[in-house]
């Protein structure tokens, strides 16, 4: 307290000061002048265009041409008239939930196992993470090729094995291309949830865990009370994050299947791509995006108080 | 341990990590035996390690296999080549345009996280130390524009781009980047600079520094660890980026690697695989080794910037 009160008596300006001495001195002035590139950029091409968009969506704009305002046309020719829109959405929805699913439960095991004490363990950590730094297109193109219909290694291996006669045609049919591309978001994605779980873990004390074995907890009960409820705000902060990107992810799909097979696998990001840019449809593109904003809210609303919750609920039972 | 919010659970984990630093046990690992370990460890994470890096693997070896070798699984044992052969890597190097667009992305990407940086550093030392009025809105407003993503923004801000006169230029990207760069390294930075102790600045103050000279020789030089894992971070972020990439740049040689591999290799050769591959592969190489030597800045830029 006293630290404060000093700085501010120093930084306070006499009063007979130039305007200028008091716009490079003012504690306002100041912060407003460290803040201005910052605010500049996210509010020229953040801000402006995330109202700009909402905007968009309730005209007839097209590439080329100005819009008129036609309220919600867009949203109920959508909703109404557009299968693909209603299929993207519902596919988003299960592309986030179990690619999210399996990542958590994946990336959770992965840390539990990585906390072990054991050799080459950072060694470990380093490669695991490879995934996640090879931009994602370039890793989605070598899985394009691992899929390949005629030419998959998989298929392959498996047919070497005798497990199989006949090629798996991954991307060509409908649900195994769903599930195709599920897989390699999780895939994708699993080293982030897996290394920041990890992070969480490590600063869990070992002496609990002696505490609890002494008092004969097994291994499930330790994970299950003690582990677990340390790990909670980590787990409400990385599911948050991997929620959001699953839901918006684009390159993935757009690598790889560009929504096909018969529009399988448009997510709301790709198709918006496809009717905004690619159809000239600014404006029918720009709903489909607004439309993902309630879904994003309600999923990042989910994760976050969900988990939260929980945890108050455990700190009140104490 | 009840922590009711976010932030005290971050202090608990710091708490945490003070004490795991003062136990020098080896933790329970003695009650397991070497065979129990196997199976219990070992096995599970050479599964998993081998899941996540098989596809590099395949992709590295694509890219040396000679175009005999491609597509014909019957001759030749698919999982290894006895001729490797340089062709698809020396053709995307010296008979395509793949030397420009790296260039396009390694120019892009180093100019956003620069500027990005930049600005993170004013606004991150603004919020945390010269706490004007409206600090802690400031700091709750960048961190929901770290939850906008650019697949809801694209559409609009190519009109915006339009506008301003930048489509198809390098500077629509180096521009829009940084909207989510900026709101990453500032709250990587918010983390850092709360750690540096105020005496040293009240010092700095009574001495009759400026704010300014504060923060260039006395904050930013304690910051470097920050500084270097924030840049780490948002190059491979922006190597990464695809959807403002493909929206915003038309013409082929101003294209970025990414956006470049996925639409000028998609010919109907089917010995493209080759090609591709070599695409996809000298495309991530350089964030890998740039990766290698900075790791730990890397994991605590993922693990700090969740932990704020």
């Amino acid at each position: 307290m006293t630290a404060t009160a000093s700085l501010q008596r120093v930084s306070a300006p006499p009063p007979d000061l130039s305007t200028w001495e008091r716009l490079k001195s003012n504690r306002d002035w100041l912060g407003f002048w460290f803040m201005l590139p910052t605010a500049a950029i996210l509010i020229l091409f953040l801000a402006y265009p995330l109202g700009k968009g909402v905007w968009m969506s309730l005209t007839d704009v097209k590439i080329g041409r100005a819009g008129q305002f036609i309220g919600l046309e867009n949203y109920h020719e959508l909703i109404v008239y557009d299968k693909t829109f209603r299929n993207s959405t519902l596919f988003t929805i299960a592309y986030t939930a179990v690619a999210s699913a399996f990542k958590f439960a994946i990336g959770l095991y992965l840390a539990l196992l990585l906390n072990n004490n054991m050799r080459f363990k950072s060694f470990v950590r380093s490669i695991i993470l490879i995934p996640f730094i090879v931009p994602t297109v370039l890793s989605a193109i070598a899985f394009w090729w691992i899929f390949d219909s005629q030419f998959s290694i998989i298929s392959w291996s498996l047919k070497k094995a005798g497990l199989l006669s006949e090629n798996i045609n991954f991307l060509g049919d409908p649900f195994m291309a769903q599930a195709t591309v599920i897989f390699c978001n999780i895939w994708r994605g699993i080293p982030f949830v897996a290394i920041t779980l990890l992070a969480g873990l490590q600063t869990v004390s070992p002496s609990l865990y002696e505490a609890a074995t002494l008092d004969g907890a097994t291994r499930w009960q330790i994970f299950r009370h003690i582990t677990y409820p340390l790990l909670t705000p980590i787990i409400a902060v990385v599911m948050t994050f991997s929620v959001l990107f699953t839901f918006t992810d684009f390159q993935l799909i757009w690598a790889m299947t560009r929504g096909g097979p018969v529009n399988a696998t448009h997510l709301m990001a790709t198709y918006s791509y496809q009717k905004g840019i690619l159809g000239g449809q600014l404006g029918e593109g720009a709903a489909i995006a607004t439309a993902m904003v309630p879904f994003l809210l309600a999923a990042i609303m989910v994760s976050w108080f969900g988990l939260q919750q929980r945890k108050w609920q455990q700190g009140a039972k104490e | 341990m009840s922590n009711n919010t976010l932030s005290s659970g971050t202090a608990t984990i710091t708490e945490g990590a003070k004490h795991l630093a003062d136990d020098h046990s080896d933790g329970m690992s003695y009650l397991e035996t070497t065979r129990s370990r196997l199976v219990t460890l070992w096995l599970p994470l050479g599964l998993i390690t081998f899941v996540l890096l098989f596809p590099f693997y395949w992709m590295a070896l694509t890219a040396i296999k000679p175009d005999h070798q491609l597509l014909d699984f019957e001759t030749y044992n698919p999982l290894w080549t006895w001729e490797p052969t340089f062709k698809h890597i020396h053709k995307l190097l010296f008979e395509s345009n793949y030397p420009r667009w790296l260039w396009n992305t390694m120019y892009v990407a180093f100019a956003a996280t620069f500027l990005s940086l930049m600005a993170s550093v004013f606004s991150a030392y603004a919020i945390v130390r010269l706490r004007f009025r409206g600090a802690q809105t400031m700091g709750a407003l960048i961190f929901l524009a770290y939850l906008v993503p650019p697949s809801i923004l694209f559409i609009p801000l190519s009109t915006v781009i339009v506008a301003y006169g930048l489509f198809d230029s390098p500077l629509a990207l180096i521009l829009t980047y940084p909207t989510i760069l900026i709101p990453f390294c500032t709250w990587l930075l918010m983390g850092y600079f709360k750690t540096i102790p105020y005496e040293l600045e009240e010092c700095a103050l009574i001495d009759g520094a400026t704010r300014w000279q504060i923060l260039i020789k006395i904050i930013l030089p304690l910051a470097v660890p920050g500084l270097i894992s924030a840049s780490i971070f948002a190059l491979t972020l922006c190597w990464n980026e695809f959807i403002y990439a493909l929206t915003f740049i038309s013409s082929v040689p101003n294209k970025t690697v990414p956006v470049a591999v996925v639409n000028e290799f998609v010919d109907g050769d089917i010995f493209r695989w080759g090609s591709l591959m070599a695409g996809a592969l000298v495309g991530s190489l350089p964030l890998v080794i740039l990766y290698s030597f900075f790791v730990e800045y890397y994991v605590s830029a993922m693990t700090g910037a969740v932990k704020e």
